[in-house]
């Protein structure tokens, strides 16, 4: 196997979080974060609780706005910067190249789960019969109960609706995937379908960036490991 | 890419010595959803007003991509070509749903009269139009003759948001679509919008005090703190990551539920 390339590369990261209610207290949480991911791979994070794992993956996926460096992404056959990126571009590389699997699903009230789950593929202009059908392959794979289709993920249990927020990240193939906690309220066979499904993600050539808090979930699907710490923790 | 819908630059508005917005600059591109937040009185509908061409700024300038005559500079229009953009290519949400309706007609002739604005003639086709709106926004078809003094506040905001976008509008400003309606009538406003927004690929201007609704709708934030944007981004940086001092404390000022 040749080596590929790296997708997605990331140097000399600095992030900070300034709280002006607490008299403009500064904490620092990212010092010079170096990494690069290349397809087929997946980088776990790994560090203890609050050493910034989450804050790195936000930060990957422009939902964090960090102080210095670089995130460069192969989006659309070119590199994009994603420090500093306009709104919009940071937009189109969410639409096709990065998903995001977050530990809370963010309800829309109303919204039946099938339409939850087949938005991004309507946003990349995919036909609504096309995304829909997609939808509910992933919602069957993931046992989600066909009568719970067309109802509103608001009310289903923790579990539901985190293999709702699964099947609406992964639905698109997107070639970088972020994943935090992707199976962490989740009991074994559902675990175990979900794993299935990164893997597979993996295999054909996503590359992945995941904090994932069970060993034995993270012993399957990480290629790498990447420590975390805080800047200026005993090493 | 092809260019920004909408651009302002430097815009400011006094009122007497009162600063009601200073100095702002932004580029709207198509498809985006750009909302204004911050408390009330910080100059988020004097600064909409003026992007609309409703108030002309003291200072800065507006640009506005038309449909076919290239870009046009919104403040130098004559105010017969203004309101004829008004009414074909923009579409104006107002808080009142009584300012933005004609209450003494019915709610048919509501819809039907922007049609006939951009050139419809057929009755029947007008009225055919008319009713499909009516039930898009989930308006009962039997109250399409009803005047809308006889409709409830989620009703004419739902009737005043169909006769804007029937006419296909590419470009539409709303100011608090969802403000003083009750929370249940209010998530299925939101949700109306949303969907048309992307079936429309619609570029909109949308001034709101509710965060709930910005993370709904739009895709970019500004943030206006006496008549000032203190800070601009993505939505979900703004509200997960606020920078500016002003920012975080409206954050942290959501009340969970």
């Amino acid at each position: 196997m040749t080596a590929m390339s790296p997708v997605l590369r990331v140097q000399g990261l600095h992030k900070s979080f300034v709280m002006h209610a607490q008299g403009h207290l500064a904490l620092p949480v990212l010092r010079d974060v170096a990494l690069d991911v290349s397809p087929g791979e997946c980088l776990a994070l790994v560090g203890p609780s609050g050493a910034g794992k989450s804050t790195l993956l936000r930060s990957l996926y422009g939902n964090y706005r960090p102080q210095g460096g670089s995130i460069r992404v192969r989006h659309r056959a070119d590199w994009v910067e994603l420090v500093g990126a306009e709104p919009r571009v940071t937009l189109d590389v969410r639409r096709h190249t990065m998903g995001f699997v977050s530990q809370f699903l963010r309800v829309i009230p109303r919204v039946a789960t099938v339409d939850v789950v087949a938005e991004p593929m309507l946003r990349r202009g995919v036909s609504p019969e096309e995304a829909r059908r997609r939808a509910e392959f992933l919602l069957h794979l993931l046992g989600i109960p066909e009568r719970l289709w067309q109802l509103p993920p608001a009310t289903f249990s923790g579990g539901e609706q985190q293999r709702v927020n699964i099947a609406r990240s992964l639905i698109a193939d997107y070639p970088v995937l972020l994943l935090d906690e992707p199976t962490a309220s989740l009991d074994t066979a559902n675990r175990d379908g979900v794993i299935d499904l990164i893997r597979d993600r993996r295999e054909a050539g996503a590359a992945i960036v995941g904090i994932f808090h069970d060993v034995a979930v993270r012993d399957v699907l990480a290629t790498r490991l990447h420590p975390v710490e805080l800047p200026g923790a005993p090493q | 890419m092809t260019a920004p819908i909408l651009s302002a630059k430097g815009v400011t508005k006094r009122f007497g010595s009162r600063v009601a917005c200073r100095g702002v600059s932004f580029d709207l591109w198509p498809g985006e959803v750009l909302g204004i937040v911050g408390e009330s009185g910080s100059g988020k509908t004097t600064l909409l007003n003026c992007l609309a061409g409703r108030l002309i700024p003291d200072e800065g300038h507006v640009a506005y991509e038309t449909a076919s005559v290239g870009t046009v500079d919104v403040h130098q229009l004559s105010e017969a070509r203004r309101r004829l953009l008004a009414r074909t290519e923009w579409g104006f949400v107002h808080q009142d749903a009584r300012e933005g309706l004609r209450m003494g007609a019915s709610a048919g002739a509501n819809i039907g009269e922007r049609l006939m604005a951009i050139g419809a003639r057929h009755y029947g086709e007008i009225r055919g139009t008319a009713s499909d709106w009516l039930s898009r926004v989930e308006i009962d078809l039997d109250r399409l003759d009803d005047r809308p003094t006889a409709y409830s506040g989620g009703m004419r905001q739902r009737l005043q948001i169909a006769r804007n976008l029937v006419s296909e509008p590419r470009l539409v400003f709303m100011d608090e679509p969802t403000g003083g309606l009750d929370v249940s009538v209010q998530a299925r406003l939101l949700d109306l919008l949303r969907g048309l927004v992307d079936s429309f690929h619609l570029s909109a201007v949308l001034v709101t005090h509710d965060l709930g609704v910005a993370r709904l709708l739009t895709h970019r934030l500004m943030v206006m703190q006496g008549g000032e944007v203190v800070e601009a981004g993505l939505t979900d940086q703004v509200l997960d990551d606020p920078q500016h001092a002003y920012t975080q404390m409206l954050v942290a000022s959501i009340l969970p539920v």
